[in-house]
């Protein structure tokens, strides 16, 4: 039943919806496709058992007039959602095999809709990193290829397992998140769809922390509606998230297919950075003229603060990390390396359970906050940060929404940046920009490079207003009707 | 601002992550590639801004200060590393 697999969302739920199949069809044959995707290591672990266990249940509130809107849909989840009774690692041997009580806010919004798990998805150790290579369970492949070449690709990160499982049609959908690019650049590297709500849309609620105040969940899809229904279902306001916003959120699918004329659109010419590969240049330059066709008026902006961007959120993020991480001392869960005394144990605890990256951003963020730099480093950065957040609200006096590149390349291959933290740092250029001033974005497939490797186009709007980001994206989609999938090899 | 391995020890320290002293040296090179590449933030003019340490401008919320939940003893233990009739089991702390 390979043909089930590659349904959108959408027509999934329309198939549900009229009886065409069942979900335990549906899933089962997920799961079959999910078992048979090892080579990719997108699922860190599989939860079979339960998925159609969640399918049957589905099945029997359909027959009973109860479907919910995701209702017997099979989705993978990032492993950096917390799931009762299923083990949640962040991909980190510090977590080892926790297993929480409890459920994340936004998972639980999901099974409440009706959806199904798939099982959990691999990502960066704590969600930091690029490429998905500082996952304690090793990367995942991008099962894109160059043409022409078996070399291994990165899927992008942190959350390459989401974006490879949606792009190798293991599932549906899945949950990401983004604290400077995780869920927008990956979505680019593997030509699906991924946005990244205004900060406070999602609950952070049971989503293991990073960097409180830039994570923000969001979906990565097979398409812009299938982004639309997905987290239309994972926001709402949630009392146990103090910066979970208390407002309604609106039917997003709605705004998928709606005109664009007379929108106006920002292109920041900073965004135009030395270096930039001609594909990516020419990409943008075609989604310009493609919103031009349908009618958007198309205005030069500028956003002078830009290149400061990176190397602010390179102290925020860490700082923010540093203190978030101090929780995993190995006294009430997680891994525990015993020393002579208390402070040794602690210190062996963290030195044997964070990987090389994590550590890293540690000791940066510890550095940064300690006695004599706090003022020179952190609070400077936070007033740069400040002066980032106030050329987006003076762009946005003049224009509805921007459109940038997602990323400055395509896939690049796994090792590649590997030896140098700051080259590999570079990747999220244009989309770190977004998470500080707490914005929406959303990348769009919308092209492919002189290899055949998707490239993805970056939307970014107004602060609530993801809806004009969906009827932007939605004529980007039209537009591009990027229809090429990745050759399976798996 | 160079950053030695003195210092890196010392950071080190208040992370409370073990590293080995032979790999202090090639720490302290990759911290300074890091922090002299944030160093730019320097060129930014930023008298009289005021710090961002929220990404949205909501005032904390308040609740009613009430008991919400409790009584979860065995799920609060259920991920311990080690536990004894209820308790978690650490190491001595005071000598």
């Amino acid at each position: 039943m390979s043909s089930l697999t590659s349904l959108t969302l959408k027509a999934a739920l329309d198939g549900l919806a009229d009886k065409s199949f069942s979900s335990e069809e549906l899933t089962k044959a997920h799961v079959d496709v999910v078992a048979a995707a090892k080579p990719l290591n997108a699922f860190i672990l599989e939860t079979p058992d339960k998925a159609i266990e969640m399918a049957k249940a589905s099945d029997a509130r359909r027959a009973r007039g109860e479907a919910g809107a995701l209702d017997g849909a099979p989705l993978g989840i990032k492993d950096l959602f917390c799931t009762e009774g299923v083990r949640s690692t962040a991909c980190s041997n510090i977590l080892g095999n926790f297993v929480p009580t409890y459920e994340s806010t936004v998972t639980a919004n999901l099974w409440r809709d009706g959806a199904v798990m798939l099982g959990k998805l691999n990502l960066d150790e704590f969600a930091m990193g690029s490429s998905n290579e500082t996952s304690a369970f090793g990367p995942v492949v991008n099962p894109w290829r160059s043409e022409g070449s078996n070399a291994k690709l990165t899927p992008g990160g942190s959350s390459g397992g989401s974006a490879a499982a949606v792009a190798a049609d293991l599932c549906l959908g899945a949950t990401a998140t983004d604290t400077g690019g995780s869920i927008r650049q990956p979505a680019a590297f593997t030509g699906t769809v991924g946005i990244k709500p205004t900060y406070g849309r999602c609950s952070r609620w049971g989503v293991v922390a990073f960097a409180s105040s830039l994570d923000q969940a969001g979906p990565i899809a097979k398409t812009v509606e299938d982004a639309a229904i997905l987290l239309k279902s994972m926001s709402g306001h949630d009392p146990k998230d103090s910066t979970s916003l208390d407002i309604e959120t609106p039917d997003f699918p709605s705004f998928v297919g709606k005109s664009v004329k007379g929108l106006r659109i920002g292109i920041p010419k900073e965004y135009r950075v030395d270096g930039m590969p001609p594909e990516i240049e020419k990409l943008w330059e075609q989604g310009i003229a493609w919103l031009k066709e349908a009618g958007c008026e198309i205005v030069e902006v500028s956003l002078p603060h830009t290149k400061y961007a990176l190397p602010a959120y390179y102290i925020v993020a860490p700082a923010e990390a540093s203190s978030n991480l101090a929780r995993y001392d190995g006294m009430r869960f997680g891994l525990r390396e015993p020393g002579g005394n208390l402070t040794e144990t602690y210190e062996n605890t963290r030195a044997a359970g964070f990987g090389a990256e994590v550590k890293r951003r540690i000791l940066i963020g510890t550095y940064v906050l300690s006695a004599g730099y706090y003022d020179a480093y952190y609070v400077k950065a936070l007033k740069v940060r400040r002066r980032i957040a106030d050329d987006f609200d003076q762009a946005f006096q003049k224009v509805d929404a921007l459109l940038t590149p997602t990323a400055p390349s395509a896939a690049f291959g796994l090792g590649e940046n590997a030896d140098d933290p700051v080259a590999m740092y570079l990747n999220d250029i244009f989309t770190v920009t977004v998470n500080l001033a707490g914005l929406p974005g959303m990348s769009i497939p919308a092209g492919v490079d002189a290899g055949g490797l998707p490239l993805g186009l970056q939307l970014i709007g107004k602060a609530l207003d993801e809806g004009t980001l969906f009827s932007l994206g939605g004529a980007i989609e039209k537009a591009a009707d990027f229809k090429a999938k990745p050759a399976k090899w798996w | 601002m160079a950053i030695d391995a003195a210092t890196v020890r010392k950071v080190a320290r208040l992370a409370r992550i073990a590293e080995p002293e032979d790999k202090l040296e090639a720490l302290a090179k990759e911290l300074n590639g890091i922090m002299t590449w944030i160093e730019q933030l320097g060129e930014v003019d930023t008298d009289g801004v005021e710090p961002m340490t929220s990404a949205v401008a909501v005032a904390l919320p308040m609740r009613e200060d009430v008991v919400t939940d409790g009584g979860d003893a065995a799920k609060v233990l259920s991920n311990a590393p080690k536990t004894v009739d209820g308790f978690f089991v650490v190491p001595k702390v005071v000598e």
